[in-house]
């Protein structure tokens, strides 16, 4: 009779990488959703055509690397990452647009490190900080919003035109985002008292009324379905929490320095993709350090940055650069951020046995 | 003695390429290949001073002492390459500027130096020059290919100002493949060069694995030599 003996580690959690993939995706569906009803036919189109060359991308890749296509093409990894690209994009953005930064996203992003979880970058955002470098003027055409049956929507067949042989008039349909317009006028030396009002509300900025990719348009959806996913223990507070709080007291700081010439906590917090990248895009497990220390520094790295760029770079977002620049600072922050080894003390030395754990020697001049 | 020529060749183009196999020099390699004629341009430019060089080491190597040998040749390469710098700045006066920079730079360009030390101090003149123009044509090559990959990504032209480069009879190579491209930037900065050379490297070992199957199916013929390992 044999005995086996199976070997380390004996506990399994039930999560697998379909369930957690089917999860965040349930929670960012309302989110697009939303996005799709608000940008109209053309949005759904660019979010199909993203989508579809991310999965042909995988399957393509998988084939090529020899590894079983089936099983890594459904556990929704690829499609995750196609709908995160296509929340960051501009909701009209010509088909091209899509298929080339799913491409990107899962060749260049993904597959090239070796497929599923080795990845170095997250892949949709290096492809939306590629695709920003390359084609500066695709991506940055936002609209307001027009949904369904509001007039200016345009129908199905219309849809299809703009998506697949570009927009008519576009500068007709475009609109500055609100960060966009503030940096804007900021370069022109106008006040930040003259630039807002008129131009922003918190509220409408709240429930998504505003221009802007698919993923930023309702940080009030994102929020709930970033919670939601937080309940159901998909990811732990640190990543989003640091990365929200930073940008809160930086904000608040510079706010409270010079209100003129800073936008305060709530036009940050509340417009371009920072409620997306904090709960959907920086809690990548893959991506973000393994440390609960390790993650607090990644999310407040992540803050620094995305207030930086947004204040002083060249850019008016930057939630994307930001994760991206913390994604290749991950190795090194979990090199020297390491859990403590069990047993021993942070230094590595064995931990003092407690007095009254210790039994009383057996005899003298024993082992000493 | 012509296996030996043949040899030296088949190293500099292909077995043991600059670029793509010793991942040497890619500091120009990067820097100029935005357009296959620059890259041809710093490839010529700098297989002139590794012939050049390699000749000129090969025949001093036995005045050279080996304590002293890697500031001579250094002093060596670097009034080769001021006068290559000078050459080129008098008669393509405007490939000049847009290599500008990179042309002084062949001087510690590591396939230079080490092409010295590896062969030219060890071989005679005549081996020594096959070997520069080997590795140089190879570098060139290397060049060529990963200029015209990004020139084609990044802006959908070929060999665009050739002309500059080689006279006027050469209008011809300049192509334009999309007439209204919109360009695509990444690929004409440095990350693309770094991404292009990526998938060059990795298409280079896909043939080579490819043919290596095929040549050792052709040698046990029938014998499922597809399923065979590769000692790779």
């Amino acid at each position: 009779m044999s005995v086996h003996l199976p070997s380390a580690p004996h506990a399994h959690a039930s999560d697998s990488v379909p369930r957690i993939m089917g999860l965040v995706l349930l929670a960012v569906a309302p989110a697009t959703l939303y996005g799709i009803v608000l940008f109209g036919w053309p949005a759904l189109n660019l979010f199909l055509v993203t989508i579809l060359t991310c999965l042909l991308g995988e399957a393509v890749c998988l084939r090529l690397a020899g590894r079983a296509v089936r099983p890594f093409l459904l556990d929704g990894s690829a499609l995750l990452t196609g709908v995160l690209l296509a929340l960051s994009l501009p909701p009209w953005a010509p088909w091209w647009i899509g298929a080339i930064g799913g491409f990107f996203a899962i060749v260049v992003g993904k597959q090239v490190f070796g497929g599923i979880g080795q990845n170095l970058f997250n892949p949709a955002m290096l492809a939306r900080v590629a695709l920003l470098v390359s084609f500066p003027v695709e991506m940055t055409l936002w609209l307001e919003p027009r949904p369904p049956f509001s007039g200016a929507a345009p129908g199905f067949l219309e849809g299809l035109a703009i998506t697949f042989g570009g927009i008519p008039d576009i500068d007709a349909v475009s609109g500055a985002t609100i960060l966009g317009h503030v940096r804007t006028e900021l370069g022109m030396a106008r006040e930040l008292g003259q630039i807002l009002p008129g131009h922003y509300g918190a509220g409408t900025a709240a429930l998504g009324w505003t221009g802007g990719s698919l993923g930023e348009t309702s940080d009030l959806l994102i929020l709930i379905g970033g919670l939601w996913l937080l309940w159901r223990r998909v990811f732990t507070w640190h990543v989003p929490v640091a990365l929200l709080a930073t940008v809160l007291v930086l904000a608040a700081g510079f706010n409270w320095l010079n209100p003129e010439r800073f936008a305060g906590p709530a036009v940050h917090l509340l417009s371009g993709g920072l409620m997306l990248g904090a709960f959907f895009i920086a809690t990548d497990p893959v991506t973000s350090p393994t440390t609960k220390l390790g993650q607090l520094i990644f999310g407040a790295g992540c803050g620094v940055l995305v207030y930086v760029i947004r204040t002083w770079g060249g850019y008016p977002e930057g939630v994307a650069f930001a994760v991206v620049l913390m994604n290749a600072a991950t190795p090194l922050i979990d090199h020297y951020v390491r859990p403590r080894i069990y047993g021993r003390t942070w230094r590595g030395q064995s931990r003092p046995v407690p007095e009254r754990a210790r039994r009383p020697p057996a005899g003298s001049g024993g082992t000493e | 003695m012509s296996e030996d020529y043949r040899g030296i060749f088949a190293d500099g183009l292909w077995r043991n390429n600059v670029a793509f196999v010793q991942i040497l020099a890619l500091c120009p390699l990067m820097a100029v290949t935005t357009t296959a004629t620059n890259g041809l341009g710093m490839g010529l430019a700098t297989t002139g001073v590794l012939l050049a060089s390699n000749v000129v080491i090969a025949g001093c190597r036995d005045l050279i002492s080996q304590e002293v040998r890697i500031p001579v040749f250094v002093l060596l390469i670097a009034a080769l390459v001021s006068l290559a710098d000078m050459a080129i700045n008098a008669w393509l006066h405007e490939l000049y500027k847009v290599l500008g920079l990179f042309i002084p730079l062949i001087v510690v360009n590591c396939s230079v130096l080490g092409r010295a030390e590896m062969f030219a101090s060890k071989q005679p003149v005549l081996a020594s020059a096959v070997d520069g123009l080997a590795m140089g044509l190879g570098y060139t090559a290397a060049l060529m290919l990963l200029g015209g990959c990004r020139e084609i990504l990044g802006s959908a032209t070929l060999f665009a100002h050739a002309s500059l480069l080689l006279g006027d009879g050469f209008a011809f190579l300049e192509t334009t493949l999309i007439p209204k491209y919109k360009g695509f930037l990444l690929m004409l900065l440095p990350p693309g060069g770094f991404l292009a050379l990526g998938f060059l490297l990795a298409g280079k070992r896909a043939a080579e694995r490819r043919w290596e199957r095929r040549a050792a199916g052709r040698g046990k013929v029938g014998t499922g030599a597809e399923q065979s390992p590769s000692t790779a």
